[in-house]
């Protein structure tokens, strides 16, 4: 073959040259976008385990999960009773009480304190803080109100308080994540 | 580029000599902010931010470096190590205050440069690159802003970090993974607080390279001015030493009285008293608010409630927040009346002046207001005519406008008449 035509040697040595290099490029880069995903240790401390058996019912704590708070509510039955008695297609997200507790637990309602509008803590777990006008929690930065389902009601927050993964490890113990 | 009539530089000492058959950096600067720069003569105080600017920037680098001599990205003393420097540290606290200060009268000046910007036309061709230049050394600007908000670790820090990396998180599908990857974890933490501030010291000094480009993508065409006329004759300009290099020494007097004011008399009066909390993930502040030079675009992001259509009203504020910046780079392309300087242009100052500047104006207000009614439904008004300035009166104004007759040079419109400009033949062809 003519030197001259077709695929010559060089355009060869050219192509292989600039794909090694691009294949060394992305090589580089997985590295530098990869390390500033979450370490290993902040990992490893995405599990946690709470001890619920001081908590009366119509109480409510708030623990600590991927440094981030989350409300363990011991719910009264008349709270129950009205979070049944509301019809879920009138909700923005919805869902039902059942749907967001553990079957036979009904009465332990488990949900991050971070308000789905912009992250803030929303207030009602802690002592005297007040619950809002659908008597779950209250967001006192944008207005946002749960119902005691932590279901979104009014505001401007787009989902209910989310519900992490969890599993009673005991009848008194709770691992989340 | 340079005018034909620019002064040329001619090093007289030998090692001068020497130096620029070599390396010609003195002859760079010569011909950059020296003698060999014509400038046009009737430049008003609007043209001074920009010099004003670059002292902002050389006030922030160094006082920055001082603080990191005394600062550690660490959770568990970050806040404590800014408090010791302003407490133990020899004019600790005077190096934190002038940091914090200057980066809101850095914020002020360029401000007032952008809006100069807008009513003189100054990015219109053949201005275009220094226009584009200067919107994205603002983005950098405003990212440094915020990620250096967050190294003392208090409260507003704290819980600024934590709303707008949730900004990041409205992004369909990819929004969660995003945002954990920008913070490096589920909530900002040590790993978030170690990367902004290694970001927070590099971008200054891209910023410094972007302004660098800025200024030579200025020189190509020289600097505008109030008329919009172009330069004609060598009577239309002075050179930018010793005369710029004057009034802009004389405005910087100015400002050094006002940032002095504000550093030794009002050192808080910009900052929020929940900084002074040390953060807490436990609780949130009753009034989250971000610094004072992001209250337009913080009030346009919370001005969407309603979803729109299939995208969610979280998403539709981020997206009008990022696009009320975005917006500048369309700019020169919007506007394309022929005329340059709003003073020749009825209309457009009208919309400017009772248009742009209130709509602005209220956002400001707004966005550092609670978010409750009447300031949601006030800022949606705001919001609406703002991006409805850009992208419907600009378009149309620039069509229908008929402007006022332009002076024949800048000669003419500083002395009433330019005689010999008019009989010479054109010096800029």
């Amino acid at each position: 073959m003519a030197e001259t035509e077709g695929v010559r040697r060089r355009d060869f040595i050219n192509i292989a040259a600039v794909s090694a290099a691009g294949i060394a490029g992305v090589g580089v880069v997985i590295p530098l976008v990869s390390q500033m995903s979450a370490s290993a240790d902040v990992l490893a401390a995405s599990s946690t385990e709470i001890d619920i058996s001081a908590i009366q019912p119509g109480q409510a704590i708030k623990a600590v999960f991927r440094k981030q708070p989350v409300f363990v509510r011991n719910l009264t039955p008349k709270e129950i009773e009205e979070a049944n008695a509301v019809d879920t297609a009138s909700l923005r997200d919805p869902q039902t009480l059942a749907e967001r507790t553990k079957e036979g637990k009904e009465n332990w309602l488990i949900t991050m304190g971070v308000c789905t509008h912009l992250g803030c803590v929303p207030l009602g777990a802690g002592e005297g803080e007040i619950k809002g006008e659908f008597g779950g929690y209250f967001c006192p930065c944008h207005g946002s109100a749960y119902d005691t389902a932590a279901r979104i009601r009014k505001g401007p927050a787009p989902k209910n308080l989310e519900v992490p993964e969890y599993a009673f490890t005991t009848d008194t113990v709770v691992q989340i994540g | 580029m340079s005018f034909p009539w620019a002064n040329e530089y001619k090093p007289s000492h030998p090692f001068m000599q020497w130096m620029d058959d070599r390396l010609p950096l003195p002859r760079l600067v010569f011909n950059s902010v020296g003698a060999g720069y014509p400038v046009p003569r009737n430049l008003n105080y609007f043209w001074n931010f920009g010099f004003l600017a670059a002292l902002c920037l050389i006030v922030q680098i160094v006082t920055g470096i001082v603080m990191a001599m005394h600062y550690a990205a660490n959770t568990a003393v970050a806040f404590d190590t800014i408090e010791m420097t302003v407490r133990d540290v020899n004019w600790g606290w005077m190096m934190r205050y002038a940091h914090a200060n200057g980066a809101s009268m850095f914020f002020i000046v360029i401000y007032v440069h952008i809006f100069r910007g807008f009513y003189y036309g100054s990015y219109k061709a053949p201005r275009e690159m220094v226009w584009l230049l200067g919107v994205v050394i603002f983005l950098l600007m405003m990212a440094t802003a915020f990620m250096g908000y967050v190294l003392p670790w208090g409260q507003m820090s704290f819980w600024g970090a934590k709303v707008i990396t949730g900004l990041f998180g409205a992004i369909p599908f990819v929004g969660e993974p995003l945002q954990q990857w920008l913070l490096g974890g589920f909530a900002p933490d040590n790993a978030a607080l170690n990367r902004f501030f290694s970001l927070h010291y590099l971008l200054p000094f891209v910023i410094v390279g972007v302004v660098i480009l800025h200024i030579w993508a200025l020189h190509i065409p020289g600097s505008s001015n109030p008329t919009g006329v172009e330069v004609k004759a060598e009577s239309d300009t002075v050179p930018f030493y010793p005369y710029y290099v004057a009034k802009d020494g004389w405005f910087i007097g100015v400002f050094a009285i006002v940032f002095s004011l504000m550093l030794f008399y009002f050192p808080n009066s910009l900052g929020h008293p929940d900084n002074y909390i040390p953060a807490n993930p436990m609780s949130t502040p009753a009034h989250i608010v971000p610094e004072w030079y992001f209250w337009p675009f913080y009030a346009i992001l919370r001005a969407f409630t309603q979803d729109f259509f299939f995208i969610p009203a979280k998403l539709m504020g981020v997206l009008a927040m990022f696009g009320a910046i975005l917006v500048w780079f369309f700019l020169p392309w919007l506007d394309k009346s022929p005329v340059r300087s709003g003073s020749y242009r009825p209309l457009y100052k009208k919309f400017f002046w009772f248009g742009l500047i209130p709509a602005m104006a209220v956002l400001f207000y707004c966005g550092g207001a609670a978010a409750a009614e009447p300031y949601v439904m006030i800022s949606q008004l705001a919001a609406l005519y703002y991006f409805a300035h850009f992208l419907i009166v600009l378009p149309i104004v620039s069509a229908i406008e008929k402007p006022l007759p332009l002076p024949y040079s800048i000669t003419e419109s500083v002395l009433g008449t330019d005689e010999a400009a008019q009989l010479a033949p054109s010096a800029t062809v």
